[in-house]
């Protein structure tokens, strides 16, 4: 056994440090407030930056425009961006577009569309959520019409993130409404340009402009745009939640806030917060980032298995589970540390940290929800990973 | 990064869980819950014979020059079986303080025959206070012409009613400083003087209360430095702890798997049981504890190992293990129903130990109080 990473690893990471402090705004501490609209450009500076470092895809192969690094390096590289708040990643274009049309695009689909991601200058959105159709994804009802050289879609998406901000979209959708629920599905890529298209916001409980719901209105997508054959697409679908499920970004949030935490406790002790002196309070903390650390190691251990060669079963749900748990515990337990203080927000001058973490526990309810709730993820450990039977 | 154990430590694990399976029946764990000694000499002469007491003990001294990591997976797999008997006080803490902290003298004599199974050893640390912190360390060994005469009263030594020599943590100088002024004797546990009372435990397992009333030693039996035993002592505890948590995630695993085995037996309303969501997301939150507590188990056990800093490492994984073992056990009682808290079955051999195991070495919040020092440092 050996916990540490290599030394060309951790070279990378300094590497990254490095560039982090040198890119980012001086005294970054990640966004104030919850809006991300100013934060935006921010996020397509920094992103044309980390694709110029080849950084933006850095897992894949060299021929679609990465750097073939290994899921220990990939680690890292999330690792890091998480805990300095540092905007940029492209989650839906790097980590599940570009990795599922590895396995299922076509040649020509893999030239169209995967160098846009790599230089970063294509956004993607996740079309799989409807309103009826949520944990029960497979029961969609979005129809894609097969007219030929085209499908045609109505229906609608719900929960899409960043559809307001997406230049395309991987949507499932409907193609054989007589086939078992799970083998009428068809995966497509689709332009959010085109006509019929229309993106409607739905505002967070933390205020913030994320989520959208998309509506087509008899939207023509082009057969070229149809990945893998037509009516197998759930099984694309599944392979992209795979990649999409991942504990360290949740571990070193976390953490961060835990840091950020105790910096101003020992700070504000001084200046007459009394409470941060209480054994409890010490407590709190010490359970906390004990939960963090475990955190971090399992997301580890999961990177660990892919570089490997070794396909996390359980492992990865273990890891988004126990991950988001550990935020919200962690954003709850900030708030009852401190106190009166914790309610204030970013506007408020007495606000402690910016009011971070109200803001880190409103948003903290969708992370045991989205990309898979965590009663499916535990379904997943009981079934797939612990061997019991389906009811 | 090398998340796994290495082949020679699988092996290891494969051959122990293949003879304990077979030598270690719960049959034997529950009559040596009732036996003086609590120990099988069949099962101690065939650990012997595979070499496992001198695992960790280097060549020179008639060890394997196998590492901690190498006792930490025997651990896991002793862990699993509840094996009964003083292995963990003679290996861990007896043979390990002597290698650690022992001139050569004393481990040329006591580590060869600790290898050879001849040897039982134990390390006295916890007073009346019964925590494992310097201050609370009051029994007093005073100087007496070439010898320290030894004077009050450990709890909860493992394995004492058995031991041949008992290593005792006791004060030699007093000052402001409770750290310092501590020293490590080793005291034959027939000296005249020592009395050994077994403590009644929830576990039925071995610890004891230990009184020294005028016992002599002769100044060879300190081991290491005069006034300087507490640093020592420090680092015997993480090992201990750290090797603890492995051991509790041997049994972690092994109450899941039986759980899983059961709840898919197991028949109400025309199905398994385990086809039911919530009894699915009990053995859900059992292997999140089991992964999260097996890779904090090992990180420490490796740190150890490599002879690196490790007491952040060590009080998150005790901190942790001793909560989650503790959690695996409740859901597992959940999931087996009234069955399980029979005493015929096999599950509260494991739930009783782990509230053991809990305390042992330091419980979650005194890890966590441990922890909020480094942090703050």
């Amino acid at each position: 056994m050996d916990f540490r990473f290599s030394q060309a690893e951790e070279g990378f990471r300094q590497e990254l440090l490095d560039f982090l402090r040198r890119e980012l705004p001086s005294q970054w501490e990640g966004p104030v407030g919850s809006t991300e609209g100013n934060d935006w450009d921010l996020t397509l500076q920094m992103r044309g930056k980390l694709a110029q470092k080849g950084w933006l895809t850095m897992h894949w192969p060299k021929d679609y425009g990465g750097q073939q690094a290994s899921p220990l390096l990939s680690l890292i590289f999330n690792e890091e961006m998480s805990y300095h708040r540092a905007p940029g990643r492209d989650i839906f274009g790097a980590r599940m577009l570009g990795p599922t049309l590895m396995i299922y695009g076509s040649e020509e689909q893999k030239r169209k569309f995967l160098p846009p991601v790599a230089k970063g200058e294509v956004q993607w959105c996740q079309g799989y959520s409807e309103p009826e159709a949520g944990s029960d994804l497979a029961s969609l009802s979005t129809r894609a019409e097969d007219m030929g050289d085209y499908f045609l879609v109505n229906g609608s998406k719900m929960w899409t993130s960043l559809a307001h901000r997406a230049d395309w979209m991987m949507l499932l959708a409907r193609t054989d409404p007589e086939a078992p629920k799970h083998r009428g599905i068809s995966f497509l890529l689709v332009d959010m340009r085109s006509p019929g298209v229309e993106v409607r916001p739905i505002v967070n409980m933390a205020g913030s402009h994320e989520f959208n719901q998309v509506f087509f209105d008899n939207v023509q997508v082009p057969r070229e745009n149809l990945v893998a054959e037509k009516d197998r697409g759930w099984y694309v679908a599944v392979t992209l939640l795979d990649f999409e499920r991942s504990g360290i970004d949740n571990a070193a949030s976390s953490r961060r806030l835990l840091d950020d935490l105790s910096e101003f406790l020992w700070e504000a002790q001084e200046r007459g917060f009394h409470r941060a002196s209480e054994g409890w309070v010490e407590d709190l903390l010490a359970e906390r980032y004990v939960e963090t650390e475990v955190a971090r190691l399992i997301a580890y251990r999961v990177a660990w298995m892919q570089s490997q060669g070794l396909v996390p079963n359980k492992e990865a749900s273990v890891s988004k589970v126990f991950g988001s748990e550990t935020f919200q515990r962690v954003a709850d337990t900030g708030l009852k540390i401190l106190g009166l203080y914790g309610q204030l927000t970013w506007e408020d001058q007495w606000a402690p940290l910016h009011g971070r973490f109200q803001d880190a526990w409103r948003h903290g309810f969708s992370n045991t929800i989205a990309a898979g709730t965590s009663e499916i993820q535990r379904n997943i450990i009981a079934s797939r990973g612990l061997g019991l039977p389906r009811g | 990064m090398d998340l796994a154990l290495n082949e020679t430590q699988q092996m290891l694990k494969t051959s122990a869980r293949d003879l304990l399976s077979r030598e270690c029946p719960y049959s034997l764990v529950r009559d040596m819950e009732e036996d003086a000694r609590g120990y099988s000499d069949e099962l101690w002469r065939r650990m012997v014979d595979l070499g496992w007491l001198g695992l960790a003990i280097p060549e020179k001294y008639g060890g394997a020059e196998g590492d901690f990591l190498d006792l930490a997976a025997l651990l896991e797999e002793m862990g699993r079986a509840l094996v009964p008997g003083p292995f963990f006080s003679t290996v861990v803490l007896g043979g390990l303080t002597i290698l650690d902290a022992a001139g050569d003298d004393m481990k040329r004599d006591l580590l060869p025959r600790i290898a050879r199974g001849q040897l039982l050893m134990t390390l006295a640390i916890t007073e009346k206070g019964g925590t494992y912190e310097s201050q609370e360390i009051e029994v007093q060994a005073r100087r007496e012409g070439e010898e320290y005469v030894i004077e009050g009263t450990k709890l909860f030594v493992p394995d004492a009613h058995v031991a041949d020599f008992i290593i005792v943590a006791a004060r030699t100088a007093s000052g402001s400083n409770p750290k310092e002024g501590i020293t490590l004797l080793l005291v034959p546990g027939t000296a005249d003087g020592v009395s050994v009372t077994p403590h009644r435990t929830l576990a039925s397992d071995k610890q004891c209360e230990v009184v020294f009333h005028g016992v002599r030693v002769p100044y060879s039996a300190v081991v290491g430095e005069i006034d300087g035993g507490w640093p020592p002592m420090e680092r015997a505890l993480q090992r201990a702890a750290a090797a603890k948590c492995v051991e509790m995630v041997g049994g972690a695993e092994a109450v899941l798997e039986m759980t899983v085995e059961y709840l898919k037996q197991r028949v109400q309303f025309g199905r398994p049981v385990g086809t039911f969501q919530g009894v699915q997301h009990h053995c859900a939150n059992m292997a999140i504890d089991v992964e999260g507590s097996r890779y904090a188990a090992y990180q420490a056990a490796w740190k150890v190992s490599e002879g690196l800093p490790a007491a952040r490492e060590v009080s998150m994984a005790k901190a942790w293990v001793s909560d989650a073992y503790l959690r695996v056990c409740s859901l597992a009682h959940q999931c087996h129903g009234a069955i399980g808290f029979t005493q015929e079955h096999d599950l509260q051999l494991y739930t009783r130990r782990a509230r053991v195991q809990e305390q042992a070495y330091g419980d979650a919040r005194f890890h966590r109080r441990l922890l909020a020092q480094t942090l703050r440092a």
